[in-house]
């Protein structure tokens, strides 16, 4: 009776992916989506981004980074000062890429000396880097320093935050599906075996820590071009926190894990707006019970595939035939 | 032909000289023991060898048809890709993922495709992992593993743990195998299955093969020359039957019966 598991096939995939971009971008169209959620879903779009490029780093290599939050702000800014002298859809595009460029290029260099660092030694090390740049924006004259930028013109839709955000999951998930990301994998696993078996460590370490600046500059990209605001304390180190809790609540190790928790949390902190002096402490409240009762997060290190809608419309159609 | 010449290795850990002075040579195709009670630095050795510790001094060098290199001071993948494999006695699998990616890991160095066509998975990702997988399961068939192909490595058996290190080292492709303690742990019916496989992938794969093992008869049955350590120092090497009567030997292991053990 029960019929063998496969994926669904590619077609379907896109198809699932293109519908629910579909449904979401008419909702848009008869306002039944306001500006207020629209604003929400970009938040957790964003974070979506960010939050499963910090888990190639963190959950799936093991390398534990406080440092997201800098790269972010390398997108933003190049992107917000690439707009606000090209006001244009190209201006945005350049600005986003050459700002995702920027930021895995940091990556690398610090990743390359700091990677070598082990655990907390790492965690320190990356914070350090993330303040650097936070305090070079305050510094320098093109960023305006402390007052940050304003007036950057919004070019950042549904369709690039739904685009950029599947095109990330996409790549990473690809990544971590070929020999490369294995290799990353068996770092998290046991380094001693790992070099033992011909994966050259450092080299993977900076391999992820590069991937996953590349798609934090594109966070911050995206960003810069929804809130049309800048300043370099949106970049500090909580929001590195906030990140990292979206994936330890998800699953170190589940991209499907990061998606889930940062939607959750999106849900959560809005039904949280009416207490706003409570709601920190709500949160964390919240965090530390999560924790406590599942600390390995919400998905483990399991996935949830496409496989899903298969089983639903199994589930639907074997209901349907039952009456 | 000696496929590895090792001179006057030696490693001190602070005070303590683990490995002092030691001379070895492998000739190609050999099966050699590196037997010594615990403690005396067998492990320490295959350390050095395998790059984990650097050494105090001395050097290691690996000569195949094609290539001379020296290995002390190289970087363990790169002591891997010049064709040395190894096990672990204290099983340092990836416990926390499928045999099957055990295997994978492996044969990294021996994937053809670049970052871009793994992030893309462009055609040559997918021939290329097509081939991985099934030169995976050869490996596996060969350890008798590949019916667990796809479960996680942490809920194998003891002794299919021990099988998978094998494999997984195999899915290097050594030209010099260095096995630590393969049967530790095992019963004497897991122990004669061992025995076989260790003779069967060295005739297959025309390896060199280094063994440290407690269990005697097998050391006894399979080794064509051993070397003893004890306290770091090379005691004696020779045929197995020249080591079961040696002096020195016995006296190091002090209790043990070596002059019985493998009958
Ligand atoms: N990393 C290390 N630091 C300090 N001492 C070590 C280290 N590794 C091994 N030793 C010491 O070296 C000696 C030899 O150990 P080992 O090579 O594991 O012995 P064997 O494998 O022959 O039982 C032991 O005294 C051990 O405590
Ligand atoms: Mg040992």
């Amino acid at each position: 009776m029960k019929k063998r598991m496969t994926g669904l096939t590619p077609l379907r995939k896109w198809l699932v992916l293109i519908f629910t971009f579909a449904i979401v971008q008419l909702l848009i169209q008869l306002n039944i989506i306001n500006d207020y959620l629209q604003a929400t879903i970009a938040t957790i779009f964003i974070n979506i981004i960010l939050a499963v490029s910090l888990n190639l780093i963190t959950g799936f290599t093991g390398q534990f980074s406080l440092g997201h939050a800098g790269f972010m702000s390398i997108g933003a800014y190049v992107c917000g000062l690439t707009l606000l002298r090209i006001p244009t859809i190209g201006g945005f595009l350049a600005g986003l890429l050459t700002g995702a460029v920027l930021a895995a290029i940091v990556g690398f260099l610090v990743g390359l000396p700091t990677l070598r660092l082990r655990g907390d030694y790492l965690a320190i090390a990356t914070l350090g880097m993330s303040e650097i740049i936070r305090i070079v924006f305050i510094n320098l004259e093109i960023t305006n320093g402390a007052a940050g930028l304003s007036g950057i013109p919004r070019f950042t839709n549904w369709a690039f935050l739904y685009i950029f955000a599947v095109g990330t999951i996409l790549l990473i998930s690809n990544f971590l599906k070929s020999t490369h990301g294995r290799a990353c994998i068996s770092i998290r696993e046991d380094e001693i075996a790992a070099e033992a078996m011909g994966i050259n460590t450092t080299k993977y370490k900076v391999t992820a820590f590069t991937i996953g600046a590349f798609c934090a500059g594109i966070a911050g990209a995206l960003y810069a071009s929804y809130f049309y605001y800048l300043n370099p304390n949106t970049f500090g180190f909580l929001k590195s926190i906030d990140v990292l809790v979206i994936v330890v609540l998800g699953g170190m190790g589940s991209l499907s894990g990061s998606v889930l928790a940062a939607i959750l949390l999106a849900i959560i902190s809005t039904i949280l707006q009416d207490f706003s002096d409570l709601r920190m402490v709500i949160y964390a409240f919240l965090l530390i019970i999560i924790m406590i009762f599942r600390p390995q997060g919400l998905m483990g290190s399991k996935e949830i595939t496409f496989k899903v809608f298969r089983n639903l419309g199994g589930l639907l159609s074997a209901r349907k035939g039952g009456k | 032909m000696a496929i590895l010449s090792v001179k006057k290795l030696t490693k001190s850990f602070g005070g303590l000289t683990a490995v002092a002075n030691l001379n070895l040579e492998l000739n190609q195709g050999e099966l050699v023991g590196l037997i010594g009670p615990n403690g005396a630095g067998k492990t320490t050795v295959f350390n050095l060898l395998t790059g984990v510790y650097e050494p105090s001094s001395g050097t290691i060098v690996l000569e195949t048809e094609d290539r001379r290199r020296e290995l002390q001071g190289q970087k363990p993948y790169n002591i891997c890709k010049a064709g040395l494999a190894r096990t672990f006695q204290n099983i340092r699998l990836f416990r926390d993922l499928t045999v099957l990616d055990n295997v994978r890991i492996a044969m990294h160095q021996n994937a053809n495709y670049g970052l871009l066509s793994g992030l893309l998975h462009l055609p040559s990702y997918r021939k290329e992992e097509e081939r991985l997988k099934k030169e995976s399961y050869e490996f596996l068939r060969i350890t008798k593993l590949d019916s667990k192909a796809n479960e996680l490595a942490k809920n194998l058996s003891y002794g299919e743990q021990r099988h998978l290190e094998i494999a997984r080292a195999l899915a290097t492709k050594p030209v010099l195998l260095l096995l630590d303690e393969p049967a530790a742990g095992m019963n004497p019916a897991e122990t004669a299955q061992l025995t076989q496989l260790i003779k069967w992938i060295r005739k297959e794969f025309h390896l060199t093969i280094l063994l440290i093992e407690h269990d005697m008869s097998l050391v006894m049955k399979i080794c064509e020359r051993i070397y003893v350590l004890d306290y770091g120092m090379l005691i004696a090497e020779g045929t197995p039957e020249e080591i079961k009567s040696n002096k020195r030997v016995i006296k190091a292991y002090l209790g043990e019966d070596v002059s019985n053990a493998g009958d």
